[in-house]
């Protein structure tokens, strides 16, 4: 089900019922019956236009209410983007913004690729990079549509025809028009190709604050989430995975459970044994009454303590050198003083506050069978995929459509996708016609991998005499979530550059370094975290950097300062974050001192400072300050929501979490209650500058997060003399 | 045979609860039971009878059941580790929580067993922290003991009535009924009774510490 | 399966005794009567959305923890997925899709100013929440706040404009 949200007043039934009108470029895969047949397919369906040259224009409709509908090919968990991409295609065509309207479009790689991934797919903070000419361009190109239109049926030169505020008007003759009324005249337009955009003096919407399109259907009930989608005859279904990372199934006897009311039958999925019941309740209450036998002779069964020893030795034993410079052991010797240190970082789960889900319906048509799909699909071409590969049949049958999702930070990208095969074997195994909802609970969540990879980092720094830091060391130790996934290609000569990005290519100098990955192996599955390897690598190398620097008797602003010399928009960042805080050291007064951390991550460069004081033994974090250059800033309202929003994820990770595996392999958390959420009285102030560009766009939903740890660790260190070298600062009470 | 966890946790707690209501009547010496009623009335020095009431009056008192919603600042604690309560909650103006964060927007009249979890959220009708004149966390058995005889820090009670509220009120005998994943204080509710009144009409001695 | 009738006369007196022994719980919901023949252990969230389709409560944990469930019983704010419908059995229950007060329209009309929202879906608990604090109390402080939101969590972490939010609300109110 798409949701089409609102600016203003309008409803979105006066929307769908109102459709018609300009259509450009819009393409209806052929055959796609499933798709017409939802609600939302059926906008789509109205005016199919055929298929055009100019694909990448198949985002914007326009219909005769004059309301102009953005496709957003990118899932909306909350980074913004249906309110981003609109402000896109506002800017060009000049509409207002009362008028703009966003929807999802379908999954079709053909047309809604990301143009940097080449399918289609949400990550590495690219929605706004890699849709910002593409959507300007579709923009543009409607414009011009709009205005042969209007130039042919007033009889006027096209060159004197303007428009703003989605009205077009001719000075000289008096006439004008709105969108609507041009739509069906603009649809028998050809399309124009290589319009002309506008320069960024001449923005408009571009740049300034719009209001967000789905704020009031976020804040009514009414935004509908996979969760939200009900079919007739629909049941729920709880699936019992192994208790033990790696276990396999032996057998299962589900006497019990087919005695709850409201159960209707059980199946052996390859992820599971799978509850169909009629309610959620009798869903849960029937697995609950399974009795399933596990074999663990393939399980992971070890602790997170002899994993942490593991890992932490081999990464002081090194890896596969990843990236190198002038000759680390030389310079490591002559060195005037030498420091090094080991950190660990454990497994996190994701925990989107939406749980694990999708609804799948199967229907079978005369000419074969059928699906169509709902789900916070975040890899669409690969999800589509599986999906189709799962019921065997072609995938012009399979419409997926990706609903609005409460959260994923990651997790509902996944390489192999687990939950699009989990979602579509559940819709197997019955092999009838029917319609299913896949519900995970928290503790299934919570417990169901899919982690950030617990990680060892080792460093070691060598100063000279001077106090400048001459030589680098950092050996990284953890698995890769993409060996022997179908994004294995992206390992490139033994390195796996999501393992440990952020501890290469960093913005600093130094005569020699060296940085090294050893791949560990565990049956735990992991999965890129909000921000990837930067959640850990920003936090071991800026909290090593600060003890570097204070070791060779230098400020850590002034410190960084000589060492990012040649990374101009590193530099820019951190001082205007100096200015910001009128940095003058820790500042430890009253019982706070100040930190701060420096960290670029998917081309946006952050700079971050954290007030912190000693709240029995743990670090109370008062106040962050941030500095942050993402190129334009196409909606500075959602890069600051999203910097505050970064921040407060990081914070509750480094403050709180660590999921870990008790004797045996088990895992020992299993809900909010001991995997613990960043809570109102837990977040800080923040304080965000939006460094001025004209760069392109980059990532934001990521950045704010690797920086703020990193930040609360040099703050505590200046506080309370403690270098933090494990995270969570709370230990888990387990 | 392999349990599901839920079935293994629950199996354990039958033990676990089994093993508790069995030894009030075998009166093993350990810290987790009560030593019954009769075994106290046949200690000979009045003083003696009532420190010894008293000293299994403390286990159920100072057990987590019991010390967790009798905090001596705002917040109460929870699990055998007394750990802060999480959400952070506060006893607000009447100990019932604060607006729009009631006890009861979550604790409902009775232990409810999670679904789609392990576990239960407690609950009775009313469910609420003592009265800060009442906290004890923190406090050796001997304070509170002094704090228990004191109509100024015991909710305005006579002995009988530190009696009646020990042996026959609901919230107090939740204790020996937390629901599912939870242990219960020692003994039963009747004992801890019998142990209250024997410590009361014996003088109502308390220990130094 | 639930049985969902059109609004009823509430049953009173010894004829409300009855109704509650026959297996069948009643709830008013939204301002109409429900009846649901379900088990009664059904936690009220499941109840809403998979028998009424009310589905702006919302699962986030199951266990109290997160308030993403969070609706309005008999005038308190509750956590629907701790309740069994049988203690909802002759209660009011509103959802976020009915709440109308002053204090809820200003609460969402400040949600909306200052986009609070992000992924959205803890915001109809967090909406409940913050219209049960200012029906309360129409002058919090940012502590009042504190207690009255900390059982509410948002993953994407909103709350620098929640908090906002309710003291923009509250000024409204005031006004």
């Amino acid at each position: 089900m798409n949701i089409s949200v609102k600016s203003g007043q309008p409803n979105r039934r006066q929307f769908l019922t109102a459709a018609g009108g300009l259509t450009l470029g819009l393409f209806l895969p052929l055959g796609n019956r499933a798709a017409a047949q939802s609600g939302a397919a059926a906008v789509l369906a109205t005016d199919a236009a055929p298929v055009t040259p100019f694909e990448p224009n198949a985002f914007i409709r326009i219909a005769l209410d004059d309301t102009v509908t953005v496709l957003i090919k990118h899932i909306e968990f909350g980074q913004g983007t249906y309110t981003g991409l609109t402000t896109l295609v506002a800017e060009e065509l000049d509409a207002d913004w009362l008028q703009m309207r966003a929807t999802s479009a379908p999954a079709d790689a053909k047309i809604y690729a990301n143009t940097l991934f080449g399918m289609q797919g949400t990550g590495g903070s690219t929605a706004m990079a890699n849709s910002y000419m593409q959507m300007r361009k579709a923009g543009a190109a409607a414009r011009a549509m709009l205005v042969s239109a209007a130039a042919e049926s007033w009889n006027v030169p096209a060159g004197e025809i303007a428009i703003a505020n989605g009205v077009v008007s001719h000075e000289q003759s008096g006439k004008q028009s709105s969108f609507g009324a041009l739509a069906d005249a603009a649809s028998k337009v050809a399309t124009p190709i290589d319009v002309p955009l506008k320069e960024a003096k001449d923005f408009v919407f571009i740049g300034t604050d719009q209001p967000k399109l789905d704020s009031l259907a976020k804040t009514d009930g009414s935004a509908e989430f996979a969760i939200d989608i009900y079919r007739d005859n629909m049941l729920t279904v709880a699936v019992q995975h192994p208790p033990k990372f790696g276990a396999t199934l032996v057998n299962f006897d589900d006497t019990k459970t087919l005695e709850v009311e409201g159960v209707a039958f059980v199946h052996q999925l390859p992820t599971g044994v799978a509850v169909y019941a009629a309610n959620t309740y009798a869903a849960f209450k029937g697995r609950d009454a399974l009795d399933v036998n596990w074999d663990f002779s393939k399980a992971e069964t070890r602790s997170t303590i002899q994993m942490n020893e593991e890992w932490a030795a081999a990464a002081k034993k090194g890896g596969t050198v990843a990236e190198q410079s002038g000759d680390l052991d030389a310079a490591m010797a002559g060195a005037a003083k030498t420091l090094s240190a080991d950190y660990t970082f454990p497994f996190l789960a994701h925990a989107p506050m939406e749980p694990i889900d999708g609804v799948i319906e199967i229907r079978e048509a005369e000419t074969g069978r059928e699906a169509e799909v709902w789900m916070g699909s975040q890899l669409q071409t690969v999800d589509h995929a599986t999906i189709a590969g799962t019921l065997e049949i072609p995938q012009d049958r399979v419409a997926l459509n990706t609903t609005l999702t409460g959260g994923s930070f990651g997790r509902r990208a996944q390489p192999g996708s687990p939950m699009a095969a989990e979602l579509a074997a559940i819709a197997a195994a019955p092999d009838k016609a029917g319609s299913y909802k896949m519900l995970w609970s928290r503790s299934d969540d919570i417990r169901g991998g899919y982690y950030r990879p617990l990680t060892a980092h080792h460093l070691e720094a060598g100063l000279d005499a001077d106090g400048k830091i001459v030589a680098w060391r950092n050996d990284i130790a953890n698995q890769s979530f993409l060996r022997g996934s179908a994004f294995e290609g992206m390992i490139k000569d033994g390195i796996d550059s999501t393992a440990i990005e952020g501890a290469v290519k960093m913005p600093y100098k130094w005569p020699a370094h060296r940085v090294s990955w050893a791949e560990m192996k565990t049956p735990v599955t992991g999965l890129w975290w909000r921000s990837v390897g930067h959640t850990h690598t920003a936090f071991a190398t800026e909290t090593f950097l600060d003890e570097a620097l204070l070791a060779g008797g230098k400020d850590v602003v002034e410190g960084r300062l000589e060492l990012i010399a040649d990374s101009p928009r590193d530099a820019w960042v951190l001082k205007r974050l100096a200015d910001m805080i009128s940095w003058a050291g820790p500042q430890q007064v009253n019982g706070r001192a100040r930190g701060i951390a420096l960290h670029e991550s998917f081309n946006t460069y952050v700079a971050m400072a954290a007030e912190v004081s000693d709240d029995s033994g743990q670090p109370k974090v008062h106040k962050i300050w941030c500095a942050v250059d993402c190129g334009v800033a196409v909606n500075p309202n959602v890069i600051r929501a999203q910097i505050e929003g970064g921040i407060g994820y990081g914070l509750g990770a480094a403050l709180f979490n660590a999921i870990t595996l008790g004797e045996g392999g088990e895992v020992q958390q299993s809900n909010f209650d001991d995997y613990r959420m960043l809570r109102i009285n837990e977040m800080p102030e923040i304080e965000v500058s939006i460094i001025p560009s004209t760069e392109p766009p980059t990532g934001i939903g990521e950045p704010g997060t690797p920086p703020i740890a990193p930040a609360i660790a040099n703050a505590w260190r200046a506080l309370t003399g403690t270098n933090t070298r494990q995270l969570p600062f709370v230990t888990p009470s387990v | 045979m392999i349990f599901s966890r839920t079935a293994f946790k629950s199996a354990v707690a039958t033990i676990v609860a089994l093993t508790l209501f069995g030894a009030a009547s075998t009166y093993a010496q350990d810290a987790e039971t009560l030593r019954p009623a009769s075994e106290i009335e046949a200690i000979g020095d009045e003083r003696e009878r009532s420190l010894a009431a008293y000293e299994e009056v403390a286990k159920v008192v100072t057990h987590p059941r019991c010390m967790n919603c009798h905090p001596r600042d705002s917040s109460p604690r929870q699990g055998m580790d007394m750990a802060m309560h999480q959400p952070p909650v506060v006893r607000g103006v009447d100990d019932f929580g604060a607006p729009a964060m009631r006890c009861a927007t979550c604790h409902g009249n009775e232990n409810v067993s999670y679904v789609g979890s392990e576990g239960s959220i407690p609950g009775h009708d009313p469910w609420h922290v003592a009265p800060l004149s009442m906290g004890w966390i923190g406090l050796s058995k001997g304070a509170i003991c002094e704090q228990l005889k004191d109509p100024e820090r015991n909710g305005d009670r006579t002995m009988a009535e530190i009696h009646e509220h020990m042996a026959e009120d609901g919230l107090v005998g939740w204790a020996w009924n937390p629901g599912e994943g939870r242990e219960p204080a020692p003994g039963t509710q009747d004992v801890f009774g019998q142990l209250t009144k024997l410590w009361i009409d014996n003088g109502a001695h308390c220990p130094t510490s | 399966m639930a049985t969902v009738t059109t609004p009823t006369a509430r049953p009173t007196g010894a004829e409300l005794e009855e109704a509650l022994d026959d297996g069948i719980t009643r709830v008013r919901v939204n301002g109409v009567d429900r009846e649901l023949a379900i088990d009664p252990d059904t936690p009220l969230l499941w109840a809403l959305r998979d028998e009424l389709r009310l589905t702006g409560t919302k699962y986030g944990c199951g266990i109290a923890q997160c308030g993403a469930c969070t609706v309005m019983m008999d005038g308190q704010t509750i956590r629907s997925c701790v309740t069994p419908i049988s203690a909802a059995d002759g209660g009011i229950v509103t959802t976020i899709e009915a709440i109308d007060s002053p204090e809820a329209k200003a609460v969402q009309e400040a949600w909306v100013a200052i986009d609070v929202p992000q992924c959205g879906y803890c915001q109809s608990g967090q909406v409940m929440s913050a219209t049960a604090l200012l029906t309360e109390n129409r002058k919090p402080t940012d502590i009042d706040i504190d207690n009255a939101m900390a059982g509410n969590v948002c993953r994407c972490a909103t709350y620098v404009r929640i908090r906002q939010a309710i003291h923009d609300a509250a000024k409204k109110l005031e006004a």
